[in-house]
């Protein structure tokens, strides 16, 4: 079966090859013996380091030495050292031959008629395992709630009455703690850990600021409040174009005018950012009088649909 | 038994342990018959076995890494050594991957090898892709192992996308919160795809936990077995080659498993692992620490995933934002680049053999690879393809691009948005020239040993001269003759 092929690299223990030994193969053999000392030696190496308390630089190489001595070792070797001529061999048809087909398909089909001969059973078995698969659906349900309106209320919605705004520690905020440069995060009040809460507040330039129609009572003096989630894919909308009063998402980077409802102006995204009612109570912090204007974060199938 | 067979004091313990196996297991011929099994040799052969190698890499330091996660969200107050998040409060998963960081010995190093290990796993994955693609080595019999591989690549992406968002780390909880709302993207199901899949709405209360389960069990047994039925399938169809003198579609030409093939195996395995290991320890890969604990109502600006999640991330940039609203209802933007893009992507690469085997009507057995040259069709078709991934993949990176180059981010998507509709034409039709070019050179030659065959269809090997011959027999005539003998 083994030939010489078209007579390329004879092997140095092929045929012939015997016990001659070359310059070539003698550097190979050093070069071997080399490998695997350094393979020891990069063991020997992470034992200290791991020893002395490790280091992780010092860790992968230690590793990448023991690991790479070796496999440098044998690739050296069997490329100097083991049979090298190629060795030709029969692929053999993959397909059955026609007898086996008809073996097997008779075979086959006379089980088939075996089970036919009980019709009746087989569809009810078959049947069985069907309602079994159907049974074995109803535990998925178990993984998670119904989506309801969680999706389209926050925690704003929820009491019907007007909730404070506070930081992240749960403090309240008047309107003065805002500044014209900065963005202010902000969650409704014993909600400070609502992934869809988050609310931005800004203070804008009141003589370019146009509320839209139906708003013009949800800012309080020059302070106006969005969602802070983009409407693409729920990210919060973190960067602020101060001068050109733009909110940048840093995600996809979508960008909402905070001038103009924060409507989209560039990117992905479809949906101006929620705006949210803002009044202050009676002891001067804000307070949302009601939900934002629309679902926050990305759309879904029915986010329309009340 | 024979009396040649006797086992006597005398014989080695290697030969005893194969009668005890044998007379088990009765499997001496056909071990045997795998020990002579002859594989075809050329580096890009090597691509496939690098992404398994990488794989048992993944799967050794993965085991490692699980003896000290803590795949849970309950709130605990930071007391590790990483002085900058001391006192923080953070979840125990990202507690625990910065104690593998910082407390456990040798954790970082392990950690970081991992990582790199599957970045490296799903490049070389798709680089063997390409070369099977490439080279027709995806046509009869082998569409099934095709399928395997396709499978393999969509788990494997998933799979790495879990794997880094379950450190509950700033950037995987942003990346975690976009795989939300792509999922409530979806129309009719996606609310109760997400509400279940989450335990809720997002960040959910058991998301990590579940992801861990994913990671570490479902889908690496779903991977693994995939990978043993391709490995078997390659062993049953045996390897293609390419064209070459004798070497034919009825023949296998190349070296035997034992000891030659198995010996380059290993040290190619060693040879990853020392690769991996020395980026892992050197090359610092996702510090966590630098990202803090996830906050919903926080982002990092220039949040960029895993490179093999790039093209999905530039999609989703780079795609226009339409919507569309009917009867109250409504199809969100981010269903079209990231769910419908990689449904077409992965469904189109799955169903490949069957169409080419549609388009040209050729249906017969191929062992013998083509050239890419020699399909100019196929290989432009491909080579567009790429550009358009590429463009989507460098897509994802506008923001960092901007920075980089001092460009605005608005024009980086103009252009990014212009070279996603040029240049994969552009590219398909520069490599169809470039096919057309290189065959043509090679035809004269081609005349030498067989009449002249049609040069897009080789069907037997000697239509085909190698065009690189033998490579070291020049050096080592030389070598023998010059050399003085030894011992």
């Amino acid at each position: 079966m083994s030939t010489d092929g078209d007579g390329r690299r004879p092997g140095a223990n092929g045929p012939g090859g015997g016990e001659r030994r070359t310059r070539r193969d003698d550097r190979a053999e050093r070069l071997v013996v080399a490998a695997f000392t350094v393979s020891i030696v990069g063991a020997l190496i992470l034992a200290v380091v791991y020893i002395a308390g490790g280091q992780a630089q010092l860790e992968g190489v230690a590793l990448a030495l023991a690991l790479g001595g070796i496999g440098l070792g044998i690739a050296v070797w069997a490329r100097y050292f083991m049979a090298a001529d190629e060795v030709v061999e029969e692929r053999h048809a993959l397909a059955s031959t026609e007898e086996e087909v008809t073996a097997f398909t008779a075979a086959f089909e006379a089980g088939e008629q075996t089970l036919a001969r009980r019709g009746l059973l087989a569809k009810l078995g078959l049947g069985a395992l069907g309602a079994l698969g159907l049974a074995a659906l109803f535990p998925i349900r178990s993984l998670g709630p119904r989506p309801g309106q969680g999706l389209k209320n926050t925690a704003y919605g929820d009491g019907g009455r007007p909730l404070r705004l506070v930081d992240a520690d749960g403090v309240p905020i008047r309107p003065a703690d805002l500044s014209r440069s900065s963005l202010t995060t902000a969650w409704p009040e014993g909600h400070e850990h609502d992934a869809d809460a988050s609310t931005l507040l800004l203070q804008v330039d009141r003589e370019r600021f146009r509320p839209l129609p139906g708003r013009e009572d949800w800012v309080v003096g020059d302070i106006v409040a969005y969602s802070k989630l983009c409407t693409h894919t729920g990210c919060p909308v973190g960067l602020y174009q101060t001068e050109l009063d733009l909110l940048l998402c840093p995600c996809h980077q979508s960008t909402f005018d905070v001038l103009n409802g924060a409507e989209p102006v560039f990117g992905p995204a479809a949906r101006p950012l929620p705006q949210l009612p803002l009044d202050v109570d009676e002891e001067g912090f804000l307070v949302a009088t009601g939900d934002f204007s629309a679902p926050v974060a990305g759309g879904f199938w029915d986010r329309g649909r009340t | 038994m024979t009396a040649a067979g006797a086992l006597t004091k005398a014989t080695p313990l290697s030969r005893r342990t194969a009668r005890w196996l044998d007379a088990r297991l009765g499997a001496a011929s056909f071990v045997r018959k795998a020990l002579d099994k002859v594989f075809p040799d050329h580096w890009s052969f090597l691509l496939g076995e690098l992404a398994l190698w990488s794989f048992v890499i993944l799967i050794a330091t993965g085991v490692y890494l699980t003896f000290f996660f803590d795949a849970s969200v309950e709130e605990i107050v930071y007391q590790g050594s990483y002085v900058p998040l001391q006192g923080v409060e953070m979840s125990r998963a990202y507690a625990s991957a910065l104690d593998l960081s910082f407390d456990v010995r040798a954790g970082l190093v392990m950690r970081q090898v991992h990582h790199w290990a599957a970045n490296v796993y799903l490049a070389t994955t798709v680089v063997h892709l390409m070369r099977i693609f490439f080279t027709g080595a995806f046509r009869r019999p082998r569409e099934l192992n095709w399928l395997l591989g396709v499978g393999m690549l969509i788990l494997s992406i998933v799979n790495g996308f879990v794997g880094y968002s379950l450190l509950d780390d700033q950037l995987s909880g942003t990346g975690l919160r976009i795989a939300y709302n792509i999922a409530i993207s979806i129309p009719v199901g996606g609310t109760w795809l997400a509400s279940l899949f989450f335990g809720g709405e997002f960040p959910g209360p058991d998301l990590i936990e579940r992801l861990y389960v994913i990671h570490i069990l479902l889908l690496p047994a779903v991977i693994i077995a995939l990978l043993g039925a391709h490995l078997a399938l390659v062993a049953r169809q045996r390897h293609t080659q390419f064209s070459g003198p004798g070497r034919t579609e009825r023949n296998v030409v190349g070296e035997r498993v034992w000891p030659t093939f198995a010996a380059k195996g290993t040290a190619a395995f060693f040879l990853t692992a020392a690769m991996l290991c020395a980026l892992g320890g050197l090359a610092q890969i996702n510090p966590i620490w630098l990202y803090g604990p996830f906050r919903p109502a926080e982002v990092s600006a220039a949040s960029q995933p895993d490179w093999y999640m790039g093209w999905l991330d530039g999609a989703l940039r780079l795609w226009p934002s339409w919507e569309i609203r009917a009867f109250g209802f409504e199809l969100p933007t981010p269903f079209y680049p990231s769910v419908l893009l990689p449904g077409v992507t992965f469904a189109l690469l799955a169903l490949w053999p069957f169409l080419e085997a549609r388009i040209t009507k050729d249906r017969r057995e191929h062992h013998l690879l083509d050239r890419p040259r020699d399909r100019p069709l196929r290989t432009a078709l491909g080579v567009a393809t790429l550009a358009f991934y590429t463009v989507l993949f460098f897509g994802g990176a506008s923001d960092v691009l901007a920075v980089t180059f001092q460009t605005s981010v608005n024009a980086l998507f103009r252009a990014f948005r212009t070279a996603l509709l040029v240049l994969p034409p552009v590219a398909g039709f520069v490599a169809y020239r470039l096919c057309r070019e290189l065959a043509r050179r090679d035809r004269p030659g081609a005349t030498d040993e067989a009449p002249a065959v049609a040069p897009a269809a080789p069907e037997d090997g000697a239509s085909h001269r190698r065009a690189i011959e033998p490579e070291d027999e020049p050096e080592r005539d030389p070598a023998s003759t010059a050399g003085v003998p030894r011992g």
